[in-house]
Protein backbone atom coordinates (compact mmCIF):
# COMPACT_ATOMS: atom_id res chain seq x y z
CA UNK A 1 0.00 0.00 0.00
CA UNK A 2 1.48 3.46 -1.02
CA UNK A 3 2.00 6.10 1.25
CA UNK A 4 0.55 8.99 -0.43
CA UNK A 5 -3.26 8.66 -2.12
CA UNK A 6 -4.57 11.23 -4.46
CA UNK A 7 -7.98 11.55 -4.95
CA UNK A 8 -9.77 13.61 -7.51
CA UNK A 9 -13.03 14.54 -6.33
CA UNK A 10 -16.61 15.65 -7.99
CA UNK A 11 -18.52 17.14 -4.28
CA UNK A 12 -18.48 13.56 -2.36
CA UNK A 13 -17.90 11.01 -4.77
CA UNK A 14 -14.45 10.11 -6.57
CA UNK A 15 -14.70 12.39 -9.81
CA UNK A 16 -16.13 10.77 -12.80
CA UNK A 17 -13.31 12.18 -14.96
CA UNK A 18 -9.63 12.21 -13.75
CA UNK A 19 -9.29 15.47 -16.15
CA UNK A 20 -12.65 17.47 -15.11
CA UNK A 21 -11.54 17.42 -11.41
CA UNK A 22 -11.58 20.67 -9.64
CA UNK A 23 -10.59 19.02 -6.12
CA UNK A 24 -8.22 16.69 -5.05
CA UNK A 25 -8.18 14.79 -1.82
CA UNK A 26 -4.66 13.79 -0.54
CA UNK A 27 -4.54 11.34 2.56
CA UNK A 28 -1.08 10.65 3.47
CA UNK A 29 -0.59 7.39 5.41
CA UNK A 30 2.16 8.92 8.60
CA UNK A 31 3.66 6.68 11.15
CA UNK A 32 0.36 7.15 13.44
CA UNK A 33 -1.60 5.06 10.92
CA UNK A 34 -3.23 5.46 7.73
CA UNK A 35 -5.31 8.40 6.89
CA UNK A 36 -3.21 10.61 9.26
CA UNK A 37 -3.44 13.18 7.61
CA UNK A 38 -6.19 14.80 4.87
CA UNK A 39 -6.34 17.70 2.97
CA UNK A 40 -8.26 18.64 0.05
CA UNK A 41 -6.44 20.71 -2.85
CA UNK A 42 -9.05 22.79 -5.15
CA UNK A 43 -7.20 23.48 -8.63
CA UNK A 44 -7.75 26.95 -10.82
CA UNK A 45 -8.98 24.58 -13.47
CA UNK A 46 -9.58 21.69 -14.46
CA UNK A 47 -6.48 20.14 -16.06
CA UNK A 48 -4.75 16.67 -16.73
CA UNK A 49 -1.68 17.74 -17.09
CA UNK A 50 -1.55 20.41 -13.80
CA UNK A 51 -3.69 17.74 -11.93
CA UNK A 52 -0.77 15.09 -12.85
CA UNK A 53 1.81 17.75 -11.98
CA UNK A 54 0.23 17.82 -8.54
CA UNK A 55 0.35 14.04 -8.46
CA UNK A 56 4.47 14.38 -8.94
CA UNK A 57 5.13 17.27 -6.78
CA UNK A 58 2.86 16.03 -4.00
CA UNK A 59 5.42 12.88 -4.20
CA UNK A 60 2.25 10.63 -4.65
CA UNK A 61 2.13 7.04 -4.59
CA UNK A 62 -1.25 5.87 -5.54
CA UNK A 63 -3.91 7.81 -7.42
CA UNK A 64 -7.39 6.83 -7.09
CA UNK A 65 -9.74 7.98 -9.80
CA UNK A 66 -12.81 7.09 -12.19
CA UNK A 67 -12.00 7.30 -15.84
CA UNK A 68 -8.87 8.61 -17.03
CA UNK A 69 -7.16 9.14 -20.41
CA UNK A 70 -4.48 6.39 -22.11
CA UNK A 71 -1.88 8.44 -21.93
CA UNK A 72 -2.36 9.97 -18.73
CA UNK A 73 -2.91 6.24 -17.02
CA UNK A 74 0.73 5.39 -19.41
CA UNK A 75 2.37 8.91 -18.26
CA UNK A 76 1.58 8.15 -14.27
CA UNK A 77 2.74 4.50 -14.77
CA UNK A 78 5.88 5.52 -16.14
CA UNK A 79 6.41 8.13 -13.49
CA UNK A 80 5.80 4.66 -10.82
CA UNK A 81 2.29 6.12 -9.77
CA UNK A 82 -0.28 3.20 -9.08
CA UNK A 83 -3.29 3.87 -10.87
CA UNK A 84 -6.54 2.10 -9.87
CA UNK A 85 -9.00 3.30 -12.20
CA UNK A 86 -13.03 3.55 -13.05
CA UNK A 87 -14.07 3.35 -9.11
CA UNK A 88 -17.27 4.50 -8.78
CA UNK A 89 -18.34 5.55 -5.31
CA UNK A 90 -18.12 8.23 -1.90
CA UNK A 91 -14.42 9.07 -1.57
CA UNK A 92 -14.57 8.12 2.08
CA UNK A 93 -15.59 4.67 1.58
CA UNK A 94 -13.24 4.67 -1.24
CA UNK A 95 -10.51 5.74 1.10
CA UNK A 96 -11.67 3.38 3.77
CA UNK A 97 -11.70 0.24 1.34
CA UNK A 98 -8.21 1.61 -0.12
CA UNK A 99 -6.44 1.32 3.11
CA UNK A 100 -7.75 -2.56 4.76
CA UNK A 101 -6.22 -3.10 0.90
CA UNK A 102 -9.62 -4.42 -0.72
CA UNK A 103 -10.44 -1.78 -3.12
CA UNK A 104 -9.87 -3.30 -6.89
CA UNK A 105 -9.30 -1.39 -10.31
CA UNK A 106 -12.61 -0.74 -12.06
CA UNK A 107 -15.09 -1.35 -8.53
CA UNK A 108 -18.17 -0.02 -8.45
CA UNK A 109 -19.36 0.28 -4.94
CA UNK A 110 -22.55 -0.52 -3.64
CA UNK A 111 -23.09 2.91 -1.88
CA UNK A 112 -22.98 4.01 -5.34
CA UNK A 113 -25.98 3.09 -6.47
CA UNK A 114 -28.10 4.48 -3.63
CA UNK A 115 -26.00 8.23 -3.33
CA UNK A 116 -24.75 10.00 -5.41
CA UNK A 117 -24.26 13.96 -6.56
CA UNK A 118 -27.62 14.54 -8.36
CA UNK A 119 -27.95 18.40 -7.49
CA UNK A 120 -30.71 19.61 -9.45
CA UNK A 121 -34.39 20.03 -10.48
CA UNK A 122 -35.40 16.89 -11.04
CA UNK A 123 -33.01 15.02 -8.43
CA UNK B 1 -37.21 -6.68 -16.07
CA UNK B 2 -38.19 -3.23 -17.72
CA UNK B 3 -41.22 -3.55 -19.85
CA UNK B 4 -43.01 -1.48 -22.50
CA UNK B 5 -46.92 -2.33 -22.15
CA UNK B 6 -49.49 -1.60 -24.61
CA UNK B 7 -47.39 -1.10 -27.54
CA UNK B 8 -48.99 -4.40 -28.86
CA UNK B 9 -52.34 -6.06 -27.47
CA UNK B 10 -52.37 -8.29 -24.23
CA UNK B 11 -48.55 -8.42 -24.87
CA UNK B 12 -45.68 -6.24 -22.91
CA UNK B 13 -42.55 -5.73 -24.89
CA UNK B 14 -39.00 -6.30 -23.04
CA UNK B 15 -37.18 -3.15 -23.49
CA UNK B 16 -33.64 -4.62 -24.09
CA UNK B 17 -35.01 -6.29 -26.72
CA UNK B 18 -36.59 -3.20 -28.21
CA UNK B 19 -33.44 -1.25 -27.54
CA UNK B 20 -30.92 -3.85 -28.56
CA UNK B 21 -31.99 -3.11 -31.87
CA UNK B 22 -30.55 0.40 -32.22
CA UNK B 23 -27.39 0.67 -34.17
CA UNK B 24 -26.41 3.98 -31.37
CA UNK B 25 -25.40 3.82 -28.15
CA UNK B 26 -29.10 4.29 -25.95
CA UNK B 27 -29.32 4.58 -22.56
CA UNK B 28 -32.65 4.78 -20.43
CA UNK B 29 -32.97 7.14 -17.13
CA UNK B 30 -35.15 7.29 -14.24
CA UNK B 31 -36.38 10.71 -13.01
CA UNK B 32 -33.73 10.87 -10.75
CA UNK B 33 -31.45 10.45 -13.53
CA UNK B 34 -30.15 6.80 -12.64
CA UNK B 35 -29.54 4.14 -15.10
CA UNK B 36 -32.23 1.67 -15.42
CA UNK B 37 -30.72 0.36 -18.93
CA UNK B 38 -27.83 0.56 -21.03
CA UNK B 39 -28.26 -1.35 -25.13
CA UNK B 40 -25.99 -3.29 -26.49
CA UNK B 41 -23.99 -0.46 -28.72
CA UNK B 42 -23.67 1.73 -26.07
CA UNK B 43 -22.24 -1.24 -23.68
CA UNK B 44 -19.78 -2.27 -26.45
CA UNK B 45 -19.09 1.89 -26.77
CA UNK B 46 -18.34 2.23 -22.86
CA UNK B 47 -17.07 -1.05 -21.82
CA UNK B 48 -19.55 -1.62 -19.20
CA UNK B 49 -22.28 -4.19 -19.08
CA UNK B 50 -26.32 -3.04 -18.44
CA UNK B 51 -26.39 -5.02 -15.27
CA UNK B 52 -23.37 -2.99 -13.99
CA UNK B 53 -24.29 0.03 -14.63
CA UNK B 54 -27.93 -0.25 -12.91
CA UNK B 55 -28.56 2.12 -10.31
CA UNK B 56 -25.93 4.12 -10.95
CA UNK B 57 -26.05 8.15 -11.61
CA UNK B 58 -25.68 8.65 -15.34
CA UNK B 59 -22.54 10.92 -14.86
CA UNK B 60 -20.65 8.12 -13.54
CA UNK B 61 -21.70 5.88 -16.09
CA UNK B 62 -21.15 7.88 -19.58
CA UNK B 63 -18.43 10.07 -18.30
CA UNK B 64 -19.28 12.48 -20.36
CA UNK B 65 -17.45 15.99 -20.14
CA UNK B 66 -21.27 17.50 -20.94
CA UNK B 67 -22.42 15.58 -17.92
CA UNK B 68 -20.09 17.20 -15.53
CA UNK B 69 -20.23 21.00 -17.01
CA UNK B 70 -24.40 21.27 -17.54
CA UNK B 71 -26.55 17.90 -17.46
CA UNK B 72 -28.36 17.80 -20.75
CA UNK B 73 -31.53 16.49 -19.11
CA UNK B 74 -31.25 19.31 -16.97
CA UNK B 75 -31.69 21.47 -19.71
CA UNK B 76 -34.70 19.56 -20.82
CA UNK B 77 -38.07 21.79 -20.42
CA UNK B 78 -41.63 21.23 -20.27
CA UNK B 79 -41.66 22.23 -23.81
CA UNK B 80 -39.17 21.38 -25.09
CA UNK B 81 -38.76 17.49 -26.80
CA UNK B 82 -35.04 17.13 -26.81
CA UNK B 83 -31.85 18.41 -26.91
CA UNK B 84 -28.52 17.52 -28.32
CA UNK B 85 -25.08 18.05 -27.48
CA UNK B 86 -21.47 17.60 -28.56
CA UNK B 87 -19.23 16.34 -26.01
CA UNK B 88 -16.56 13.60 -25.16
CA UNK B 89 -16.41 10.34 -22.63
CA UNK B 90 -13.89 8.15 -21.70
CA UNK B 91 -14.48 4.47 -21.29
CA UNK B 92 -13.37 1.43 -19.93
CA UNK B 93 -10.55 1.08 -22.50
CA UNK B 94 -9.15 4.67 -21.36
CA UNK B 95 -10.33 6.24 -25.10
CA UNK B 96 -11.19 9.68 -25.42
CA UNK B 97 -13.70 9.41 -27.70
CA UNK B 98 -15.94 12.36 -29.02
CA UNK B 99 -19.78 11.69 -29.24
CA UNK B 100 -23.20 13.73 -29.27
CA UNK B 101 -26.14 13.37 -26.63
CA UNK B 102 -29.22 13.36 -27.26
CA UNK B 103 -31.63 13.53 -24.50
CA UNK B 104 -35.01 13.43 -25.10
CA UNK B 105 -37.98 13.10 -21.59
CA UNK B 106 -40.00 10.17 -21.83
CA UNK B 107 -43.47 11.05 -20.87
CA UNK B 108 -46.18 9.03 -19.36
CA UNK B 109 -49.59 8.12 -20.43
CA UNK B 110 -51.26 11.69 -18.84
CA UNK B 111 -47.83 13.93 -20.22
CA UNK B 112 -45.92 13.44 -16.55
CA UNK B 113 -42.24 12.65 -16.66
CA UNK B 114 -41.24 9.32 -16.37
CA UNK B 115 -37.30 9.32 -16.79
CA UNK B 116 -35.37 10.04 -20.37
CA UNK B 117 -33.67 8.47 -22.96
CA UNK B 118 -29.99 9.48 -24.31
CA UNK B 119 -29.06 8.41 -27.43
CA UNK B 120 -25.42 8.62 -27.72
CA UNK B 121 -23.32 8.75 -31.22
CA UNK B 122 -19.88 7.52 -31.74
CA UNK B 123 -18.74 10.60 -33.59
CA UNK B 124 -14.79 8.98 -34.37
CA UNK B 125 -15.16 8.30 -37.86
CA UNK B 126 -17.09 11.56 -38.78
CA UNK B 127 -14.63 13.78 -36.65
CA UNK B 128 -11.56 11.29 -38.49
CA UNK B 129 -13.09 12.54 -42.27
CA UNK B 130 -13.17 16.10 -41.13
CA UNK B 131 -9.77 16.46 -39.50
CA UNK B 132 -7.52 14.27 -42.28
CA UNK B 133 -9.68 15.53 -45.14
CA UNK B 134 -8.83 13.82 -48.48
CA UNK B 135 -5.23 12.26 -48.73
CA UNK B 136 -4.03 10.89 -52.11
CA UNK B 137 -2.24 7.83 -52.02
CA UNK B 138 -4.23 6.99 -48.57
CA UNK B 139 -7.13 4.53 -47.47
CA UNK B 140 -8.69 4.59 -43.77
CA UNK B 141 -5.81 6.81 -42.24
CA UNK B 142 -3.21 4.30 -44.68
CA UNK B 143 -0.35 5.85 -46.34
CA UNK B 144 1.16 4.52 -49.12
CA UNK B 145 1.94 4.65 -53.16
CA UNK B 146 4.05 1.31 -53.63
CA UNK B 147 2.93 -1.04 -55.81
CA UNK B 148 2.56 -3.46 -52.15
CA UNK B 149 0.65 -1.00 -50.97
CA UNK B 150 -1.36 -0.13 -54.09
CA UNK B 151 -2.39 -3.97 -54.04
CA UNK B 152 -3.67 -3.59 -50.60
CA UNK B 153 -6.10 -0.37 -51.49
CA UNK B 154 -7.30 -2.05 -54.53
CA UNK B 155 -8.27 -5.38 -52.32
CA UNK B 156 -9.31 -2.94 -49.03
CA UNK B 157 -13.45 -1.92 -50.28
CA UNK B 158 -13.63 -4.92 -52.31
CA UNK B 159 -12.79 -6.75 -48.20
CA UNK B 160 -15.19 -4.15 -46.58
CA UNK B 161 -18.19 -5.56 -48.79
CA UNK B 162 -17.82 -8.51 -47.91
CA UNK B 163 -18.62 -10.50 -44.73
CA UNK B 164 -15.70 -13.05 -44.60
CA UNK B 165 -13.24 -13.19 -41.61
CA UNK B 166 -10.17 -11.69 -42.59
CA UNK B 167 -6.69 -12.62 -41.24
CA UNK B 168 -4.30 -9.96 -41.00
CA UNK B 169 -0.59 -11.02 -41.23
CA UNK B 170 2.36 -8.67 -40.82
CA UNK B 171 5.18 -7.66 -38.75
CA UNK B 172 4.87 -5.20 -36.09
CA UNK B 173 4.18 -2.20 -36.54
CA UNK B 174 3.27 -2.30 -40.45
CA UNK B 175 -0.06 -0.97 -39.26
CA UNK B 176 -2.77 -3.96 -38.92
CA UNK B 177 -4.99 -2.11 -35.90
CA UNK B 178 -5.58 0.40 -38.44
CA UNK B 179 -6.56 -1.75 -41.43
CA UNK B 180 -8.83 -3.41 -39.21
CA UNK B 181 -10.53 -0.32 -38.54
CA UNK B 182 -10.52 1.09 -42.08
CA UNK B 183 -11.81 -1.76 -42.98
CA UNK B 184 -14.60 -1.65 -40.07
CA UNK B 185 -15.40 1.62 -41.08
CA UNK B 186 -15.84 1.64 -44.75
CA UNK B 187 -17.89 -1.55 -44.42
CA UNK B 188 -21.53 -1.98 -44.20
CA UNK B 189 -21.05 -2.40 -40.16
CA UNK B 190 -19.70 1.31 -39.53
CA UNK B 191 -22.69 1.37 -37.60
CA UNK B 192 -22.05 -0.99 -35.07
CA UNK B 193 -19.19 -1.27 -32.57
CA UNK B 194 -15.90 -2.02 -33.61
CA UNK B 195 -14.31 -4.14 -30.45
CA UNK B 196 -10.65 -4.86 -29.72
CA UNK B 197 -9.81 -7.82 -27.59
CA UNK B 198 -6.15 -8.88 -27.34
CA UNK B 199 -5.80 -12.38 -27.70
CA UNK B 200 -2.25 -11.86 -25.89
CA UNK B 201 -3.10 -9.81 -22.77
CA UNK B 202 -5.31 -11.72 -20.16
CA UNK B 203 -4.58 -14.90 -19.08
CA UNK B 204 -7.23 -17.85 -20.16
CA UNK B 205 -9.65 -18.02 -17.56
CA UNK B 206 -10.54 -14.03 -18.13
CA UNK B 207 -9.86 -13.99 -21.52
CA UNK B 208 -12.63 -16.46 -22.18
CA UNK B 209 -15.05 -14.49 -19.69
CA UNK B 210 -14.14 -11.72 -21.36
CA UNK B 211 -14.75 -12.97 -25.03
CA UNK B 212 -17.96 -15.33 -24.05
CA UNK B 213 -19.00 -13.84 -21.23
CA UNK B 214 -20.65 -15.54 -18.33
CA UNK B 215 -23.18 -16.02 -15.72
CA UNK B 216 -23.56 -14.82 -12.27
CA UNK B 217 -22.46 -17.42 -9.84
CA UNK B 218 -20.41 -18.93 -12.80
CA UNK B 219 -17.43 -19.08 -10.99
CA UNK B 220 -16.15 -17.44 -7.40
CA UNK B 221 -16.49 -13.53 -8.49
CA UNK B 222 -18.76 -13.56 -10.91
CA UNK B 223 -21.34 -11.26 -9.18
CA UNK B 224 -23.39 -10.22 -12.44
CA UNK B 225 -24.08 -11.37 -15.61
CA UNK B 226 -21.47 -10.43 -18.26
CA UNK B 227 -22.64 -10.63 -21.68
CA UNK B 228 -18.77 -11.05 -23.05
CA UNK B 229 -17.06 -9.04 -26.50
CA UNK B 230 -19.19 -11.26 -28.80
CA UNK B 231 -22.08 -10.04 -27.96
CA UNK B 232 -20.91 -6.74 -27.19
CA UNK B 233 -19.87 -6.55 -30.63
CA UNK B 234 -23.49 -7.71 -32.22
CA UNK B 235 -24.22 -5.98 -35.53
CA UNK B 236 -20.01 -5.04 -35.66
CA UNK B 237 -16.75 -6.06 -35.47
CA UNK B 238 -14.93 -8.19 -33.13
CA UNK B 239 -11.14 -7.72 -33.78
CA UNK B 240 -9.31 -10.26 -32.03
CA UNK B 241 -5.17 -9.02 -31.90
CA UNK B 242 -2.42 -11.50 -31.36
CA UNK B 243 -4.28 -14.25 -32.29
CA UNK B 244 -1.45 -16.63 -32.03
CA UNK B 245 -1.87 -16.29 -28.46
CA UNK B 246 -5.17 -17.40 -28.21
CA UNK B 247 -4.86 -20.66 -25.86
CA UNK B 248 -5.89 -23.85 -27.60
CA UNK B 249 -8.61 -24.88 -25.46
CA UNK B 250 -10.19 -21.16 -26.37
CA UNK B 251 -9.27 -21.87 -30.15
CA UNK B 252 -12.12 -24.92 -30.23
CA UNK B 253 -14.41 -22.04 -28.70
CA UNK B 254 -13.60 -19.71 -31.53
CA UNK B 255 -13.63 -21.93 -33.80
CA UNK B 256 -17.44 -23.49 -32.71
CA UNK B 257 -18.47 -19.52 -32.92
CA UNK B 258 -17.56 -19.22 -36.26
CA UNK B 259 -19.26 -22.46 -37.36
CA UNK B 260 -22.75 -21.30 -35.86
CA UNK B 261 -22.26 -17.84 -34.75
CA UNK B 262 -23.90 -18.63 -31.20
CA UNK B 263 -21.79 -17.51 -28.11
CA UNK B 264 -22.40 -19.84 -24.78
CA UNK B 265 -20.88 -17.77 -21.40
CA UNK B 266 -19.71 -19.66 -18.92
CA UNK B 267 -22.23 -21.23 -16.84
CA UNK B 268 -25.17 -20.89 -19.31
CA UNK B 269 -26.75 -23.66 -21.09
CA UNK B 270 -28.57 -20.95 -23.39
CA UNK B 271 -26.42 -19.91 -27.01
CA UNK B 272 -26.85 -16.51 -27.61
CA UNK B 273 -27.16 -15.81 -31.56
CA UNK B 274 -24.87 -13.11 -32.94
CA UNK B 275 -23.92 -11.33 -36.40
CA UNK B 276 -20.65 -10.45 -35.52
CA UNK B 277 -17.65 -9.84 -37.96
CA UNK B 278 -14.18 -11.38 -37.31
CA UNK B 279 -10.99 -9.97 -37.91
CA UNK B 280 -7.89 -11.64 -36.73
CA UNK B 281 -4.28 -10.40 -36.43
CA UNK B 282 -1.11 -11.74 -35.88
CA UNK B 283 2.52 -10.98 -36.26
CA UNK B 284 3.26 -14.38 -35.78
CA UNK B 285 3.69 -17.70 -38.47
CA UNK B 286 0.50 -18.81 -38.26
CA UNK B 287 1.37 -21.87 -40.95
CA UNK B 288 4.43 -22.55 -38.72
CA UNK B 289 2.19 -22.91 -35.23
CA UNK B 290 0.15 -25.22 -37.55
CA UNK B 291 2.67 -27.51 -38.37
CA UNK B 292 3.93 -27.64 -34.55
CA UNK B 293 0.62 -28.35 -33.26
CA UNK B 294 0.57 -24.74 -31.14
CA UNK B 295 -2.72 -23.57 -33.39
CA UNK B 296 -5.89 -25.47 -34.80
CA UNK B 297 -5.01 -26.15 -38.51
CA UNK B 298 -8.99 -26.20 -38.91
CA UNK B 299 -9.08 -22.59 -37.46
CA UNK B 300 -6.75 -21.33 -39.02
CA UNK B 301 -8.16 -22.49 -42.70
CA UNK B 302 -11.35 -21.14 -41.15
CA UNK B 303 -9.71 -17.60 -40.48
CA UNK B 304 -7.64 -17.66 -43.40
CA UNK B 305 -11.06 -17.15 -45.42
CA UNK B 306 -9.35 -13.73 -46.98
CA UNK B 307 -5.45 -13.15 -45.81
CA UNK B 308 -4.23 -10.07 -45.98
CA UNK B 309 -0.34 -9.74 -45.48
CA UNK B 310 0.97 -6.29 -44.41
CA UNK B 311 4.11 -5.62 -46.15
CA UNK B 312 7.24 -4.45 -43.98
CA UNK B 313 8.06 -0.74 -44.63
CA UNK B 314 11.58 -1.29 -45.57
CA UNK B 315 9.94 -3.57 -48.61
CA UNK B 316 7.80 -0.12 -49.33
CA UNK B 317 10.59 1.29 -50.66
CA UNK B 318 9.58 5.55 -51.66
CA UNK B 319 6.84 4.65 -48.89
CA UNK B 320 9.20 5.67 -46.64
CA UNK B 321 9.39 9.45 -48.01
CA UNK B 322 5.59 9.72 -48.22
CA UNK B 323 5.09 8.69 -45.06
CA UNK B 324 7.60 11.36 -43.53
CA UNK B 325 5.88 13.58 -45.18
CA UNK B 326 2.69 13.05 -43.87
CA UNK B 327 3.74 12.70 -40.38
CA UNK B 328 5.53 15.72 -40.34
CA UNK B 329 2.49 17.09 -41.38
CA UNK B 330 0.44 15.60 -38.96
CA UNK B 331 2.83 16.73 -36.39
CA UNK B 332 3.20 19.80 -36.98
CA UNK B 333 -0.07 20.76 -37.54
CA UNK B 334 -0.71 19.04 -33.62
CA UNK B 335 1.93 20.38 -31.98
CA UNK B 336 1.33 23.87 -33.25
CA UNK B 337 4.66 24.39 -35.07
CA UNK B 338 6.04 25.04 -38.54
CA UNK B 339 8.32 22.78 -39.52
CA UNK B 340 8.77 22.38 -44.05
CA UNK B 341 10.82 19.31 -43.75
CA UNK B 342 13.83 17.35 -43.94
CA UNK B 343 17.60 18.42 -44.61
CA UNK B 344 19.44 16.21 -46.94
CA UNK B 345 21.40 15.05 -44.59
CA UNK B 346 18.49 13.94 -42.29
CA UNK B 347 16.49 12.81 -45.03
CA UNK B 348 20.03 10.37 -46.15
CA UNK B 349 19.82 9.30 -42.45
CA UNK B 350 15.72 8.47 -42.46
CA UNK B 351 16.25 6.78 -45.53
CA UNK B 352 19.31 4.23 -44.86
CA UNK B 353 17.69 3.41 -41.38
CA UNK B 354 16.15 -0.57 -41.54
CA UNK B 355 12.59 0.54 -39.30
CA UNK B 356 12.61 -2.79 -37.43
CA UNK B 357 9.65 -1.01 -35.84
CA UNK B 358 8.09 -0.21 -39.16
CA UNK B 359 5.36 2.20 -39.57
CA UNK B 360 5.24 2.74 -36.02
CA UNK B 361 8.82 3.36 -35.08
CA UNK B 362 8.73 5.93 -38.16
CA UNK B 363 6.27 7.66 -36.90
CA UNK B 364 7.70 7.91 -33.05
CA UNK B 365 10.99 8.97 -34.82
CA UNK B 366 9.49 11.61 -36.28
CA UNK B 367 7.69 12.53 -33.44
CA UNK B 368 10.36 12.81 -31.48
CA UNK B 369 11.82 14.96 -34.44
CA UNK B 370 9.00 17.12 -34.28
CA UNK B 371 9.27 17.85 -30.91
CA UNK B 372 13.04 18.71 -30.51
CA UNK B 373 13.20 20.67 -33.24
CA UNK B 374 13.62 24.17 -32.81
CA UNK B 375 13.70 25.89 -36.46
CA UNK B 376 12.08 25.18 -40.09
CA UNK B 377 13.91 22.25 -40.88
CA UNK B 378 14.58 18.98 -39.37
CA UNK B 379 18.09 18.41 -39.58
CA UNK B 380 20.16 15.06 -37.89
CA UNK B 381 20.80 16.56 -34.17
CA UNK B 382 16.93 16.53 -34.16
CA UNK B 383 16.49 13.12 -34.44
CA UNK B 384 16.53 10.09 -31.75
CA UNK B 385 20.15 9.55 -30.90
CA UNK B 386 19.93 5.86 -31.72
CA UNK B 387 19.51 6.68 -34.95
CA UNK B 388 22.36 7.90 -35.21
CA UNK B 389 24.23 5.04 -33.62
CA UNK B 390 22.74 2.12 -35.48
CA UNK B 391 24.24 4.25 -38.25
CA UNK B 392 27.41 4.39 -36.83
CA UNK B 393 27.48 0.96 -36.36
CA UNK B 394 26.13 -0.14 -39.62
CA UNK B 395 29.28 2.48 -41.06
CA UNK B 396 31.45 0.28 -38.66
CA UNK B 397 30.33 -3.09 -39.66
CA UNK B 398 30.74 -1.87 -43.48
CA UNK B 399 34.55 -0.48 -42.71
CA UNK B 400 35.68 -3.88 -41.15
CA UNK B 401 34.11 -6.07 -44.11
CA UNK B 402 37.18 -6.57 -46.42
CA UNK B 403 35.46 -5.63 -49.07
CA UNK B 404 37.89 -4.82 -53.03
CA UNK B 405 37.46 -1.53 -53.91
CA UNK B 406 37.95 -2.42 -58.10
CA UNK B 407 36.98 -5.78 -59.33
CA UNK B 408 35.75 -7.44 -56.36
CA UNK B 409 33.15 -4.66 -55.41
CA UNK B 410 31.24 -6.04 -58.24
CA UNK B 411 30.71 -9.62 -56.21
CA UNK B 412 30.41 -7.99 -53.03
CA UNK B 413 27.24 -7.74 -51.48
CA UNK B 414 28.17 -4.07 -50.62
CA UNK B 415 27.82 -3.63 -54.04
CA UNK B 416 23.71 -4.01 -53.68
CA UNK B 417 23.60 -1.97 -50.60
CA UNK B 418 22.51 1.02 -52.80
CA UNK B 419 19.80 -0.47 -54.64
CA UNK B 420 18.14 -2.26 -51.58
CA UNK B 421 16.92 -0.31 -48.23
CA UNK B 422 16.59 -3.71 -46.46
CA UNK B 423 19.43 -3.73 -44.01
CA UNK B 424 18.88 -7.35 -43.08
CA UNK B 425 19.47 -8.56 -46.25
CA UNK B 426 22.31 -6.78 -46.67
CA UNK B 427 23.75 -7.99 -43.61
CA UNK B 428 22.85 -11.68 -43.98
CA UNK B 429 24.36 -11.33 -47.23
CA UNK B 430 27.83 -9.35 -45.48
CA UNK B 431 27.83 -12.74 -43.64
CA UNK B 432 27.11 -14.97 -46.28
CA UNK B 433 30.30 -13.74 -47.96
CA UNK B 434 32.16 -13.41 -44.98
CA UNK B 435 32.01 -17.51 -44.58
CA UNK B 436 32.71 -18.23 -48.29
CA UNK B 437 35.80 -16.22 -48.01
CA UNK B 438 36.76 -18.33 -44.95
CA UNK B 439 35.67 -21.05 -46.48
CA UNK B 440 33.24 -22.34 -44.18
CA UNK B 441 35.55 -21.37 -40.90
CA UNK B 442 32.94 -19.90 -38.41
CA UNK B 443 36.43 -18.24 -36.95
CA UNK B 444 37.93 -16.65 -39.50
CA UNK B 445 34.60 -15.82 -40.95
CA UNK B 446 34.04 -13.91 -37.70
CA UNK B 447 37.82 -12.33 -37.71
CA UNK B 448 36.89 -10.86 -41.27
CA UNK B 449 34.04 -9.29 -40.05
CA UNK B 450 35.49 -7.94 -37.45
CA UNK B 451 32.96 -9.09 -34.48
CA UNK B 452 33.56 -12.16 -31.93
CA UNK B 453 32.08 -15.67 -32.54
CA UNK B 454 29.55 -15.31 -30.45
CA UNK B 455 28.02 -12.09 -32.36
CA UNK B 456 28.14 -13.99 -35.71
CA UNK B 457 26.67 -16.88 -34.20
CA UNK B 458 23.90 -15.08 -32.96
CA UNK B 459 23.25 -13.51 -36.34
CA UNK B 460 23.63 -16.72 -38.29
CA UNK B 461 20.84 -17.84 -35.98
CA UNK B 462 19.01 -14.96 -36.34
CA UNK B 463 19.59 -15.03 -40.32
CA UNK B 464 19.05 -18.82 -40.27
CA UNK B 465 22.23 -19.79 -41.65
CA UNK B 466 23.04 -23.18 -40.84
Amino acid sequence: MGNRILIPLYKKEVAPRFDLALEALIVSCGEEGPGAEERVVVLPHASAEEMCNLILTEKVDTVICGGIAEEHYQYLLWKKVRVLDSVIGPYDVVLERFLEGRLKQGETLEQAKKTGVLNGRRA
Amino acid sequence: MPYIGGLFPNERVVLSSFINAFPVGALILDTNRRVVLLNRALEGLLGLSSEEAEGLPCYAVLRARACLRSCPALALDTASESVSVESDIINRERQLVPVRITTSAVKGFEGNLVGFLEVIEDLRAMQGLHEEGPTAFSFGGIVGKSPEMEKIFRILPVLAESDSSILITGETGTGKDVIAEAIHHVSNRAKGPFIKVNCGALPETLLESELFGHTKGAFTGAVDDKPGRFRMANNGTLYLTEIGDLPLPLQVKLLTFLDDKTVYPIGSTRGYSVDVRVIAATHRNLEEMVAKGTFRKDLFYRLNVVRLHLPALRERGEDILLLLDHFVRLFSHKLNKTIDGFSPQALAKLKKYPYPGNVRELRNIVEYAVNVCDARVISPRHLPPYLLESEQEQAALMARTPVDTTAGMQASPLADFASTDNWSDIERKIILDALARAKGRRNEAARLLGWARSTLWRKMKQYKIN
